[in-house]
């Protein structure tokens, strides 16, 4: 079925870090039901590390493995180093994506730097 | 590898095993080109003119009102084009439905490009075109019209006859795509009264690779496959014989068999929509209640999106659809949706599951058990979704 990758598969398949942190330091949402793909990701934060990472996403199997894999590449990082991983990244990590779905699906990065940057937001205050 | 459960019909149907057979002896024995002088052309030529007359047979009409192409897609392509050139001195303005298969809508586009203009009606939420949409809509320089009898993706089956009587009365020539509606529900295209229709081998349990057009007599045509005088000079080039020798015998068989596959088939339609409304919460069936296709079973799960569940099918071995294969790799959402006024987010998480005669009901019960916890993981992954 459709050229996916074994590791896309996988993560699809049984994506890691899936659900919601009722008490999130951060939370940062990408795209949106009407174009095809959307993403929530929360975070925990201590000591400037992710202590932990939770998504729901509603999308086609790229858009789910693309968010599994940030969450778990983001895990227990600094925000900074998360703050470095790219879409790019990700889709590399993941054994690349199906080229139509490079630019609709693969926000996942995107929508983790937005929970980190809601979390600063907030702690600047 | 466990034994596929096919439930995309709609896509492309199994060559039945009796048209196969048939087909065989037109590679290695009888190979001979339709158009040669020789004994074996003519043994190719008489099996594609018994063709001819089994496909006339099963649509009610003229042998000689029948043309041969390549498949669906060339249908629709030949007859849009072929009439609409062919009357471009009466006037250059079409009539066609917001619900088209591609092969209707992409040619209106470039015949637009071309100098044509084009309307396309409105349908309501059951996908049904309005005949008085389609009165008004007729101006001083409108020459044709294209209706479809069923839609693919969600199976409305239109009033074909009032819409085609409308045309006649105003001296319109009207076609229609029936595609997804040959070989499947019983017709008569005289007591229709269309002028010309379109259909394909693939949707009624014959190969891939031959399609047909009935185009009624008097009605000029101006081919665009220029070259021999095959096909009466309107569609030139080589026939495709072994895929319209299988045609005809899928037609044949179609024409002695489908009210008994249309009521096996369903009967399965309504065991599964029963069984998916009964077990899932949050779905709505798309499509006409009673005016659809016998195996159409069109429906959206809200919060979720078409392809995960498709590929959490095709892991348990269940081939369905999400809209058209034709336009499925665009990933756009689906026109005939949106046209229904489906919301896009409910268009999204649409799929089709077309039924035909080779399923069984041990399948539908097979496809039940194990859809609604594929639904249920989706749900529990969609930012969408809050359980109650």
């Amino acid at each position: 079925m459709v050229e996916y990758s074994k590791q896309v598969i996988d993560h699809f398949m049984s994506p890691r870090n899936v659900g919601e942190i009722k008490d999130a330091d951060g939370i940062g949402e990408v795209g949106n039901p009407t174009c095809g793909d959307m993403m929530t990701f929360y975070i925990k934060v201590k000591d400037h590390k992710l202590e932990d990472i939770k998504f729901k996403t509603f999308g086609c199997g790229a858009a789910i493995a693309v968010s599994s894999m940030v969450s778990e590449l983001a895990m227990g990082k600094t925000l900074d180093e998360a703050l470095s991983i790219t879409n790019k990244d990700v889709a590399q990590k993941l054994g690349g994506l199906p080229k139509n779905k490079m630019h609709c699906s693969n926000l996942g990065a995107d929508a983790l730097h937005k929970a980190i940057q809601d979390y600063k937001q907030k702690n600047e205050k | 590898m466990h034994h596929t459960i096919f439930f995309d019909n709609a896509s492309s149907t199994r060559t039945d095993a009796r048209v196969f057979e048939k087909m065989k002896p037109f590679f290695m024995q009888k190979y001979g080109n339709p158009s040669s002088l020789h004994d074996m052309g003519q043994e190719a030529k008489d099996a594609i003119e018994e063709a001819r007359d089994r496909g006339a047979a099963l649509l009610g009409v003229a042998a000689q009102e029948i043309y041969f192409t390549s498949c669906g897609t060339e249908s629709n392509n030949f007859a849009l084009w072929g009439l609409a050139k062919s009357l471009q001195d009466k006037g250059k303005h079409i009539i066609s439905s917001s619900i088209e298969h591609i092969s209707i809508l992409n040619p209106l586009k470039e015949l637009k490009k071309q100098g044509w203009d084009y309307t396309l009606l409105p349908v309501d939420s059951f996908g049904m075109v309005n005949p008085e949409d389609l009165a008004k809509e007729i101006r001083k320089d409108t020459v044709l019209i294209s209706i479809m009898h069923a839609n693919n993706e969600v199976g409305t089956i239109q009033n074909l006859k009032t819409l085609a009587k409308i045309a006649s009365e105003k001296d319109i020539t009207f076609h229609s795509d029936g595609i997804a509606a040959a070989g499947i529900i019983p017709m008569d295209l005289k007591d229709l009264g269309v002028d010309a229709y379109s259909i394909s081998s693939q949707q009624m349990y014959g190969p891939k690779g031959a399609g047909a057009v009935y185009v009624q007599k008097g009605h000029r045509l101006k081919p665009y496959l220029l070259g021999g005088t095959q096909e009466r000079g309107r569609r030139a080039g080589t026939e495709n014989v072994p895929a319209i020798v299988g045609f005809g015998e899928a037609a044949k068989l179609a024409a002695e068999e489908m009210h008994i596959h249309a009521a096996h088939i369903t009967g399965l339609r309504d065991a599964f929509i029963k069984g998916i409304m009964d077990q899932i919460k949050n779905v709505k069936l798309n499509g006409h209640p009673q005016k659809r296709l016998p195996g159409n079973v069109h429906i959206s799960f809200e919060y979720i999106e078409g392809e995960s569940i498709l590929l959490l099918l095709n892991m348990e071995g269940i081939a369905a659809a999400s809209g058209s294969s034709c336009a499925s790799q665009a990933l756009k959402n689906s026109q005939v949706l949106l046209s229904m006024g489906l919301t896009p987010t409910t268009a999204q998480g649409s799929i089709l599951f077309s039924l035909g005669k080779f399923n069984t009901m041990q399948e539908v019960d097979r496809v039940l058990e194990v859809l609604p916890a594929i639904i249920d993981k989706l749900r529990k992954m969609s930012p969408l979704y809050k359980e109650e």
